[in-house]
């Protein structure tokens, strides 16, 4: 049984023509100790899929069907008290921004040890040691000193530090990353993937990892979900994916990427733009800007397809060669 | 100089108002964003909006007046005096004294009423129709609100947008206008304008407009320093358009939905601010606030004397509550942050 | 023409020299002056008409301060901006109006960058208007039309407001604002930062496709080094106010001299399954712009920085192809 088992999750808006969905049928799962990186550009519904695993859509949407599993228990159906339990105890979570989610007014080190006390009993003493012995973790120099600073006197990366060593303080099993680095200047993304990496390794933590960009989930992830229009498109081991993509829309976007082309000739471009939730085409959502469609793509959503062990695809131009290699 | 009568200004005041209503109408209509946000808010609050739309309407009524047409043998009322719209509906209908709303009869003593049961919020102390009194109230109420907004709005405006654009020693001045004003006690200030200018109705609303411009100004200001650093003021300069150009194309408009919104919200507060003013005895001559004021010897008869304050006090919550629902809404509509993205 | 081969025409169609914008730091009533930001010192590099030259650095570098600065938008104390031999710095007010129409500018944050209560029609007709180009409204409006499409809008999409667009189509408007005025050098400060990585493909090839047709020079202004490589002929690479690297984009990318320019090009991650796990080479955080280290700013985060360092800002010196401010030359010898 997976760590975290996610089926069928369903969630939406409230609006004029009734509930919109953004997240459209997503079912994965998260083994212990791995890193699963969700992909996606914006509008593809990858953070609103790691909100409503925590219940934390922000109102007025809501988790409208689904069922979420942390170890076999049901968390879409539990009381409010002890999802809070859960949050930030069983599950932690760190968040793209880290100068919005730290607390101007509040010492560094005063938020780091309220996480803790909020999911175990100690003394403050113990928790400010805690959250010392937290800070030489993750890699912040002078950790004394550091603690009583504010946020404002650190700079991006550091303040990334404190939101991992506030996560990692109550030992979670899963931490969820939501676009850890994309604040961050390039040189100071290197030193925090570097740390996660060596803080997963260490702790056997399971990480989601939501992030749009393929380099990060080339350095961090050991399978990668692939997010268009609020439903998985491909799904897939690490190297499978990178080296071998299956559905167009991976193909699409790792083509695009300016690293990969010879300079000279024009970037592969995806031509249009991601529809909006009200523009959703029946049928397959990607089949409007897919240079692979055919007839049954804009009519039929396609089938899950399994080409190999491990591998998940949805794509009808994919099912039709593979029926083509079988016969 | 006959032509400048008080009634005649009246008049030609209220006539202008109309036009430029008629004006604002179209501009509305022809700019899509205006138009949207005006059916938006129709469809939000349609019965506040109708609300301020009856007691602007008594307002108007009671604003366009006349001398002559009027009956040698009225009551209570001197010849050749300009009477209004309103005045001329409850023409006769002066009784001796108090009367209670639909009685027959006199208040104190028992005399028979000239029109028994023909007062609904019964008469004050002068027999005058207490109805009729809280509806020239409204015409008060909104020329405090209007006309002050209009002298504090625009001055605040000039103030603000010249300090947050240019900066520099200029805003060091308005800044340190601002602080001196907002350190002095606005009652006092207002108080001691008001006797100096002499008690009316234009002083008291000079005397408001300058101890309120200074929130506004501070909003705008710190608009406006916000909307100079936004890229597409800086593509303005780089597009060669002009500094006083700059302003009036890109940032008054951008600051025109804090227009209306302090606008709505400062109304209602100016009419209140005057409430306190009658009841300080330099408030506006007919007003609520007046009306309420003199309730406090009423209310301390035997039996009491309750529907004059009753009257006043409903209509005033009644213009207030209606003016801030509207003025809620305005705001949701016209935020650019709360409004509908595409 | 291929993006890695500098074309060095006749005349430079940009000359930057010396260039210096510092901040002042004010404290109370009287301004008193306690302190820079020494956002940009020392600046010279050059853009021949038609090629693309561009700086790269992390925040706080001061790339968009000489995106700026050489727009006039912010102050210069010292230096040149030669533009097609004019001193863009030494002008006077009506003259640099005039100057600007040649040298226009496209933002970041495509939300920000248009003015939500004005039509694009308006918005993108301004500069005309400012400049005096087309004789009558009718013929903005066609002018109009016309750029729309060439940035591959509806034509109709003139008559609609800002916030009906994607952030994509938002900076197609941008762009054809900035070739409303008929310039001959667009500033592209971070423009495709802040879009979707599909989106930002078509943006980039929409620039490529104006400057080979146009003959459109650009001075391209990012963090994202990948994006670099394919738009850049020349490159310029800058830490905390200062260029350290200067080269044709080829040799940058296949043999950097200077440290930082190295950390810079290991810190990307790589999206080759095969290549994972490098540590990084530029460790600690990027120092405050108003109080930078003495001597090479960079020491401080430098893997090989060493006593002289500390004390003594290396120059720029020239290096086999370009320039590179280091006391120790790429293969590895200390310079006098």
């Amino acid at each position: 049984m997976a760590l975290l088992e996610v089926r069928d999750l369903r969630t939406a808006f409230p609006s004029k023509s009734g509930m919109t969905p953004v997240v459209d049928g997503v079912s994965f799962d998260l083994e212990r100790g791995k890193v699963l990186a969700l992909v996606g550009e914006s509008g593809s519904g990858k953070s609103m899929t790691a909100l409503s695993t925590l219940r934390l859509v922000p109102k007025p949407g809501r988790v409208t069907s689904g069922s979420v599993k942390l170890d076999g228990e049901e968390l879409l159906s539990l009381p409010v008290t002890e999802m809070r339990r859960i949050r930030g105890g069983r599950i932690g979570m760190i968040f793209q921004e880290p100068m919005t989610c730290l607390n101007p007014v509040v010492r560094v080190g005063a938020q780091v040890a309220e996480a803790i006390l909020l999911h175990e009993s100690m003394s403050k003493a113990d928790a400010r040691s805690r959250a010392r012995e937290l800070f030489v973790e993750v890699g912040i120099p002078d950790p004394e000193e550091r603690l009583d600073a504010y946020p404002h006197h650190l700079s991006g990366g550091l303040k990334q530090r404190v939101m991992i060593a506030m996560a990692l303080s109550t030992r979670p099993e899963i931490l969820i990353a939501d676009e850890p680095t994309t604040a961050l200047d390039v040189t100071v993304q290197a030193q925090i993937l570097d740390l996660l990496r060596d803080l997963q390794q260490k702790r056997n933590a399971a990480i989601l990892l939501i992030t749009h960009d393929l380099g990060i989930v080339n350095e961090l992830a050991d399978r990668v979900a692939v997010m268009y229009a609020g439903r998985l498109v491909e799904m897939a081991d690490r190297v499978s994916l990178l080296s071998d993509p299956l559905h167009p829309y991976t193909q699409g976007l790792l083509r695009s990427i300016p690293a990969l082309s010879a300079p000279g000739e024009p970037l592969p471009e995806i031509p249009g733009v991601v529809p909006s939730p009200d523009q959703w085409p029946v049928g397959c959502r990607f089949s409007t800007r897919c240079p692979k469609r055919f007839e049954p793509c804009a009519d039929q959503f396609p089938a899950e397809l399994n080409p190999k062990l491990g591998r998940r695809v949805w794509c009808h131009a994919v099912a039709e060669s593979a029926r083509e290699g079988a016969s | 100089m006959s032509w400048l009568e008080p009634h005649i200004l009246s008049n030609l005041v209220t006539l202008g108002l109309l036009v430029g209503l008629v004006f604002a109408t179209r501009v509305v209509r022809a700019q899509r964003l205006w138009r949207e946000a005006a059916v938006e808010l129709w469809r939000r609050r349609r019965f506040a909006i109708l609300v301020v739309g009856v007691y602007l309407l008594i307002g108007v009524a009671d604003s366009v007046s006349w001398t002559g047409g009027v009956p040698d043998d009225a009551v209570g009322v001197l010849p050749n005096a300009p009477l209004s719209v309103l005045d001329r509906a409850f023409l006769d209908s002066r009784e001796a004294s108090y009367s209670a709303p639909f009685a027959d009869v006199e208040f104190y003593g028992g005399d028979a009423l000239r029109h028994p049961g023909g007062h609904p919020l019964g008469t004050d102390i002068l027999g005058r129709d207490v109805f009729y009194l809280s509806l020239k109230g409204a015409r008060v109420a909104l020329l405090i609100g209007g006309l002050t907004s209009l002298i504090a709005i625009p001055l605040a405006l000039l103030f603000g947008v010249c300090a947050g654009y240019f900066g520099g020693r200029f805003d060091d001045f308005v800044f340190f206008l601002i602080s001196t004003m907002a350190s002095m006690p606005s009652l006092l200030l207002l108080i001691a304008l008001i006797m100096v200018m002499g008690r009316s109705t234009f002083s008291v609303c000079i005397a408001l407009a300058v101890t309120g411009w200074v929130g506004f100004c501070r909003l705008t200001r710190a608009e406006t320093l916000k909307l100079r650093e936004l890229d597409y003021i800086q593509a303005a300069r780089a597009l060669g358009v002009s500094e006083v150009k700059i302003i009036f194309r890109h940032i008054l408009p951008n600051l025109a939905h804090l227009i209306v919104i302090t606008f709505v919200l400062m109304f209602s507060g100016l009419v209140l601010s005057e409430a306190v003013l009658s009841w300080l005895g330099i408030g506006v001559d007919g007003s609520w606030g007046q009306m309420i004021d003199g309730a406090r010897d009423e209310l301390s008869r035997q039996p009491v004397v309750w529907w004059n304050i009753a009257a006043a006090g409903s209509a005033l919550f009644g213009l207030i509550l209606a003016v801030n629902s509207v003025g809620d809404a305005v705001r949701d509509v016209l935020d650019p942050r709360t409004a509908r993205e595409s | 023409m291929s993006a890695s081969e500098p074309n060095k025409g006749p005349e430079p169609l940009l000359q930057v020299s010396g260039l210096q914008t510092w901040y002042p730091i004010t404290q109370g009533m009287m301004r008193r002056r306690t302190g820079w930001i020494q956002a940009a010192t020392d600046i010279t590099f050059e853009i021949a008409p038609g090629e693309t030259l561009a700086l790269v650095g992390e925040s706080g570098c001061g790339k968009s301060t000489v995106g700026r600065s050489i727009l006039r938008l912010e102050d210069p104390q010292a230096g040149k901006v030669l533009f097609e031999e004019r001193n863009l710095l030494g002008l006077e007010a009506a003259e640099l109006r005039a100057a600007r129409q040649h040298v226009q500018i496209i933002f970041q944050d495509p939300m920000a960058s248009l003015d939500p209560r004005m039509r694009i029609r308006d918005q993108i007709a301004e500069g005309m208007q400012s400049f005096g180009i087309g004789a009558s409204e009718a013929e903005r409006t066609d002018r109009v039309a016309a750029l729309l499409e060439r940035v591959q809008l509806d034509a109709a999409a003139m008559n609609r407001y800002p916030h009906e667009f994607s952030g994509g189509q938002r900076q197609r408007i941008c762009i054809a604002r900035a070739l409303a005025c008929e310039p001959r050098l667009i500033v592209c400060d971070e423009s495709v930062s802040a879009l979707d990585v599909s989106i930002q493909a078509q943006i980039l090839n929409l620039l490529r496709e104006l400057q080979d047709e146009l003959g459109l020079s650009y001075l391209f202004i990012t963090h994202d080094l990948s994006v670099v490589k394919y738009l850049a002929h020349e490159v310029a690479v800058m830490y905390l106010g200062r260029i350290v690297e200067q080269g044709p984009t080829a040799r940058i990318f296949e043999s950097p001299a200077h440290p930082y320019t190295k950390g810079l090009l290991g810190a990307i991650p790589s999206i080759d399954p095969a290549r994972r796990g490098a540590a990084p080479a530029v460790l600690g955080d990027v120092p405050s712009p108003s109080d930078p280290p003495p001597g090479c700013h960079f020491h401080t985060r430098c893997p090989i920085a060493f006593d002289r360092c500390k004390v003594e800002a290396p120059p720029l010196v020239k290096i086999e192809s370009g320039a590179s401010r280091c006391f120790l030359s790429p293969n590895g010898t200390e310079i006098s």
